[in-house]
């Protein structure tokens, strides 16, 4: 991935958050992605999630594997270990990795080859396993970096910039994250800046596997009239569930929405997703309902966006594992070896 | 009658049915044996099948403490009629055969001593469960053996004791069992068998154990905190073995919560792949697989590589290519694991020969890894791994600590100009690392599999990419260093002739070696234990004009790597190569090297067996 180091000057008043920073301080090198990307309003709405939540770059680890969308996490949090690691692979590493130290925050990056086709198995086990990362589909249903292929996720009447003909149906990875226990699963579009930022915040304070499937259309590849992945089509096309908010722990949920019916998500962290409900029979915690949404909107060609599904209480993967609650990378020898007098005891046991 | 007469030396062989209960009576007999103070190697032949086809369990007890496979065997248990054919064919003229006489049969040799036990008709009038009938014929058998060999009955009453402890009313039917076969043999076979078990003290400082159990140990040692792995024989007892040890010595007291993850993965990619997603943020992580999955762990070993990951791997090889035979044994994975993945790469490799050894190299497995930053991969095999072993005791040294090789603490941050994960700052080709979260404003870096540069930015610039493959180099040559140097069998070399030789196949080459020598033959032996190879190796090479490479595979993958690391001529190394699945034996080795030293060359005449 190339790489363009920004220039660290900026405007002296800058908002700063409570640590301090401005946003300028969570950003990456600059993109290499092409211009108008879906992609790098991606980065800019982590940027800003982060900003607003007073994250600490350097507990954050970001993680990827191969294409277009595994390059972005070098476009931000520079303070930040990234990992990009080989095509499809990136659950594993991941796992691996909050294993180790499960204090970070683990933000995955993926795009819809690496996870819906070469990744799909280590996708599939850790939304199973309930790894508590956020987890980025940055899907636009093409093989950009190879020059414009249909990936799994392409909708079947879809055509390709070329003519030709998608002829397999899309996997819809959402309803496939919810089947599979994935804990917070939720859909949106990268030009839905006042959608993504909220959902993204929730999510990273969610505890569990957090799916955030975000359409980002490829503008170079797959962004033409006959695209059910374009720009256009999404906005045609897009059926928001409700509005969110988010409120971290200890801030007041405040009115910046209509007068409405509110549905409010307490997540684990006493933070909390505000609805506004734009279904009436919307109900983010009803797992049966959430897919049941999902496929009449499929059938009529709409595409749902929102929080789709959430469970609040679920455990993660260290817990179901009874994992101590000091990070296993910070025990110290004297914790996990166990000595010269326990081994012969072992020997004892072997004559 | 011929009858073989022998004390504290022969090799009985037991034929059973697969999901019968037969092993763990046939690992209370080895153990029996070994508790009489005479070194045991019993081996598990087992099909790849989980109930009703033949599986066969061979002992050789040996008080000279020889522990390769023997050929030939002096006793036979024949519990299996469908394999009753070979079982009488493999029998030594003078042996003896055991079998169930409940269905009578004649045998068709008149040069071997048929035992007849009716161990079901025994069995049916003794216990009412259908099940414990079929089941403790195992113990009747043993029973059978502790009366003919002249064996101490108490030994085996203990051991019963100790398996069945917390289900003590199974104590009383397994002891009456063992007592049926007993009585049986005291009443009918007085006098029968000339081999017999006296007491004897050549198991002091020994233990019985099998590889991967003492490998699953030394990664508790060894400081391991996660274990992410895929089923695969004959390695998965090694991963369980870990689980087992840490369920016992790593749960905190008060919580109850445990100090490790044991992982069940996918399959081997995401096993690799979590062992080195733990390994890149500072906890010591392993996976154990066989060559299937070195195969495909392949692309992550290359990644690992190239990214400087720490990253620990056991495998436990097996016989190939492809599935081949999952319950045999072969070294035949090598060069698959010393050039694992595409492009230029080349991997530290241990290669343990007992189990202590298992032990000892798990935890140097993880030393060395951090230390270097690279995979390391133990190389064990089936008939190590999966059999128990007589080996010296485990041993750990209180004041070792567990090198976690150049990490940057926020401290040593703070105190720096600037981080560059790929400098070669102490021009040993091993840069300093950062775990994440560590400092605020440093040591945050890209971790990758592309092409960077020093401070692993993305590059593609030709010289860059081609300066960190030097230094890859470069840290290779430290590895050699820093690996287990080779053992030598002798102070100074005393014969133009020397023989090379690794992993299981010791056992087998000291009697082989022992026996050469007291047929007048003296030569020189060096058993390499690691790669990159060090240079002792290559001076053992230098210093001698034929050299023999004993290996268990087809290609002689060694001596390949002997060619292409030190282009050593090849004329110089000749292959006695072993590839039949089953462990190697010392009079294989020693008809081979006195074949070729004979005029037949060793090459030609080595096709398995």
């Amino acid at each position: 991935m190339t790489y363009i180091t920004k220039p660290l000057n900026h405007h002296p008043r800058l908002e700063t958050n409570k640590l301090g920073l401005t946003r300028r301080d969570y950003e990456g090198a600059v993109s290499t992605l092409c211009a108008g990307c879906g992609h790098d309003s991606i980065s800019a709405a982590i940027i800003e999630a982060c900003f607003q939540l007073d994250i600490e770059s350097y507990k954050v680890a970001k993680l990827s594997g191969i294409g277009c969308s595994s390059k972005a996490p070098a476009y931000f949090l520079n303070q930040s270990h990234g990992f990009n690691s080989v095509h499809g692979r990136m659950p594993s590493i991941a796992t691996g990795a909050a294993m180790a130290n499960h204090e970070l925050l683990y933000l995955g990056v993926s795009g819809d080859g690496d996870t819906a086709s070469i990744g799909i198995g280590q996708f599939i086990h850790c939304a199973r396993r309930q790894l508590n990362m956020t987890y980025f589909v940055e899907n636009n249903g093409t093989y950009g970096l190879t020059k414009g292929q249909f990936s799994a996720t392409n909708d079947i009447e879809s055509k390709s910039k070329y003519g030709d003909d998608n002829l397999f149906p899309a996997i819809d990875l959402p309803s496939m994250a919810i089947q599979l226990g994935a804990s917070f699963v939720a859909r949106s579009f990268s030009g839905d800046r006042d959608q993504l930022v909220p959902l993204i915040k929730a999510a990273m304070s969610h505890k569990g596997f957090a799916l955030l499937d975000v359409i980002s259309p490829c503008v170079t590849f797959n962004n033409h009239t006959t695209s059910t992945k374009s720009y256009d089509y999404i906005r045609e096309h897009n059926e928001s569930l409700a509005k969110p908010d988010f409120v971290p722990m200890g801030k007041e949920i405040t009115a910046s929405y209509e007068p409405g019916e509110k549905t409010n998500v307490a997540l684990h962290d006493g933070s909390t997703l505000s609805l506004q409900k734009l279904s009436e029979d919307y109900d983010p915690t009803d797992k049966i309902l959430a897919i049941k949404n999902i496929q009449e909107s499929q059938r009529d060609g709409r595409i749902l966006t929102g929080l789709l599904y959430v469970d609040p209480n679920a455990k993660d993967l260290k817990e179901i594992l009874n994992i101590t609650d000091k990070p296993l990378n910070s025990l110290n020898q004297n914790d996990i070896c166990p000595g010269k007098r326990a081994l012969a005891g072992i020997n004892e046991g072997l004559k | 009658m011929n009858k073989i007469e022998s004390i504290n030396d022969f090799v009985i062989k037991f034929a059973n049915v697969n999901g019968s209960g037969s092993a763990s009576a046939n690992q209370m007999f080895a153990k029996g044996v070994f508790r009489s103070g005479i070194p045991v190697s019993p081996k598990n032949i087992f099909p790849s099948n989980i109930q009703g086809l033949p599986t066969w369990f061979e002992v050789r007890v040996n008080e000279k403490g020889y522990l390769g496979r023997r050929e030939g065997i002096d006793i036979s248990v024949a519990m299996n009629p469908q394999s009753y054919g070979q079982d009488v064919n493999e029998l030594k003229s003078g042996g003896y055969f055991i079998y169930d006489s409940s269905w009578k049969r004649d045998f068709g040799r008149d040069d071997i001593n048929v035992l007849g036990v009716p161990l079901t008709e025994l069995c049916v009038s003794e216990f009412s469960n259908p099940k414990q009938r079929l089941l403790f014929k195992n113990l009747g058998y043993v029973g059978v053996l502790c009366s003919i060999l002249e064996m101490d009955k108490d030994i085996y009453i203990s051991l019963i004791n100790e398996q069945f402890k917390g289900k003590e009313k199974l104590i009383e039917p397994n002891v009456k069992a063992l007592e049926i076969g007993y009585s049986y043999a005291e009443n009918n076979f007085k006098d029968i068998c000339k081999i017999k078990v006296h007491k004897s003290n050549k198991t002091d400082g020994l233990i019985l154990t099998s590889g991967n159990d003492a490998a699953g140990l030394g990664c508790v040692y060894g400081g391991a905190t996660l274990c992410a792995w895929y089923p695969i024989t004959p390695s998965t007892s090694l991963a369980e073995s870990f689980n087992k040890y840490s369920e016992k010595l790593r749960v905190e007291d008060e919580t109850k919560k445990n100090k490790f993850a044991f992982i069940q993965a996918e399959d081997e990619l995401a096993a690799i792949g979590m062992t080195i997603g733990a390994n890149w943020n500072g906890a010591r992580g392993f996976t154990a697989t066989s060559g299937p999955g070195i195969s495909l762990m392949s692309e992550f070993i290359g990644l690992a590589y190239f990214a400087e990951v720490p990253s620990v791997i056991f495998d436990v090889q097996r016989g190939g290519p492809s599935t081949g035979m999952p319950t045999r044994t072969q070294q035949s994975d090598i060069l698959a694991c010393a050039y694992a993945s595409h492009g230029d790469t080349k991997h530290v490799l241990l290669i343990p020969s007992d189990p202590k050894e298992c032990f000892d190299f798990a935890v140097e497995a993880f030393d060395l890894s951090d230390r270097l930053q690279t995979p390391v991969i133990v190389l064990s095999d089936l008939d190590l791994g999966m059999n128990d072993w007589s080996t010296q005791e485990f041993d750990w040294d209180d004041s070792r600590i567990h090198d976690k090789g150049k990490v940057l603490s926020r401290e040593d941050l703070d105190g720096m100009e600037r981080f560059g994960r790929y400098l070669d700052v102490d021009g040993d080709g091993i840069p300093y690392r950062t775990y994440p979260g560590t400092h605020p404003e440093k040591g945050a870096y890209f971790t990758r599999g592309t092409s960077h540069d020093e401070y692993a930015r993305y590059t593609e610039d030709g010289d860059k990419n081609a300066e960190v493959l030097s230094r890859l180099l470069k840290k290779y040559q430290t590895a050699s260093e820093l690996v287990p140097s080779p053992i030598f069998n002798q102070s100074k070399n005393n014969s133009s002739i020397g023989v090379i030789y690794f992993g299981s196949t010791d056992c087998s080459m000291q009697e082989a070696l022992d026996k050469l020598n007291e047929e007048g033959l003296t030569i020189d032996a060096m058993r390499i234990r690691a790669f990159p190879f060090n240079l002792e190796v290559w001076e053992f090479i230098e210093d001698h004009d034929l050299l023999f490479i004993v290996e268990q595979n087809r290609d002689g993958q060694m001596r390949t790597l002997m060619m292409a690391e030190g282009g050593i001529v090849p004329d110089k190394l000749v292959s006695i190569l072993c590839f039949d699945g089953q462990p190697i034996t010392a009079n294989y080795i020693t008809n081979k090297i006195n074949a070729h030293l004979s005029g037949t060359p060793a090459k030609i005449a080595s096709t398995g067996k």
